[in-house]
């Protein structure tokens, strides 16, 4: 079957969609995801969508589940890349993506997520001892 | 006058045919010369409609054509389905209306991405909602 690849880089994992994504392959990286957050003790995911030329409803709510599934799995969520006709589009859509983090590229999302661990290993630290 | 200056059609039966429908648009909407903004757009207000023959129509199709007269060109989409129809549409316009899985942003949200959105529909009769998008020549 078809799929998005995840990579695993340390306590993150890293999802580039490259493809002019339809419906099924969204629900299986929603799937896969969720799955491989658990199964790495991921604590960020890191979702690239510069290739993205649009993103509709349907993606943007999938988006939007994964962020949300990946709270819930104690995993912070950004998305990196987003292209400005898309942003504009999404808007006028009636859909802004509220809870989603947002970067405007992979090395700022990385830092992003590096910043917010450092506040969780304390906030361990504090609990441990 | 406005006269058709590329037409084309193609059948939306599964969400295969919804990413081929971007493409063909898309291929529409550059060779008209749209920004990529509004390219992106159109493309976009597409996939909705192409999704909701999907999933409330049971499959339709989509007529593309390209448009020209003296004053701007434009693309004007049909999409047509054999679908249960709209009792309300009203209602079905409203923002976080749905029957199905989505958002219910489809028909409102593409109606938002055009300049111009015509709805035909009546329960037993299917739905044709066409959608036009210009650009100034």
């Amino acid at each position: 079957m078809e799929r998005i690849p995840i990579l695993k880089m340390g306590q993150f994992l890293l999802v580039s969609i490259q493809v002019d994504m339809h419906d099924q392959l969204a629900i299986t990286l929603q799937d896969d995801l969720t799955q491989q957050i658990v199964a790495h003790r991921a604590h960020g995911v890191l979702i690239d969508i510069s290739s993205l030329e649009i993103v509709d409803s349907f993606i943007g709510r999938m988006i939007g589940n994964i962020a949300g599934m990946a709270r819930m799995l104690d995993a912070e969520t950004v998305l990196v890349g987003m292209k400005p006709a898309v942003a504009i589009t999404l808007v006028e859509l009636g859909m802004s993506l509220q809870g989603v983090r947002t970067a405007l590229n992979v090395e700022k999302g990385m830092t992003m997520l590096h910043a917010s661990m450092k506040g969780k290993e304390f906030f361990d630290r504090d609990n441990e001892g | 006058m406005t006269a058709i200056t590329k037409d084309d059609s193609a059948a939306i039966n599964s969400s295969a045919d919804i990413v081929r429908v971007r493409q063909i648009v898309r291929d529409f909407a550059v060779s008209l010369g749209f920004s990529l903004v509004e390219q992106t757009k159109i493309v976009t207000a597409a996939s909705e409609l192409a999704r909701n023959a999907v999933e409330h129509g049971g499959g339709g199709n989509v007529q593309i054509q390209a448009l020209n007269n003296a004053m701007r060109r434009g693309l004007k989409l049909t999409f047509s389905d054999n679908g249960p129809g709209i009792p309300d549409l009203e209602q079905a316009l409203k923002d976080g209306f749905t029957t199905g899985g989505g958002m219910g942003l489809g028909l409102g949200g593409a109606k938002r991405l055009v300049n111009e959105f015509e709805i035909d529909s009546a329960p037993g009769r299917g739905t044709k909602v066409m959608i036009t998008r210009w650009r100034n020549a």
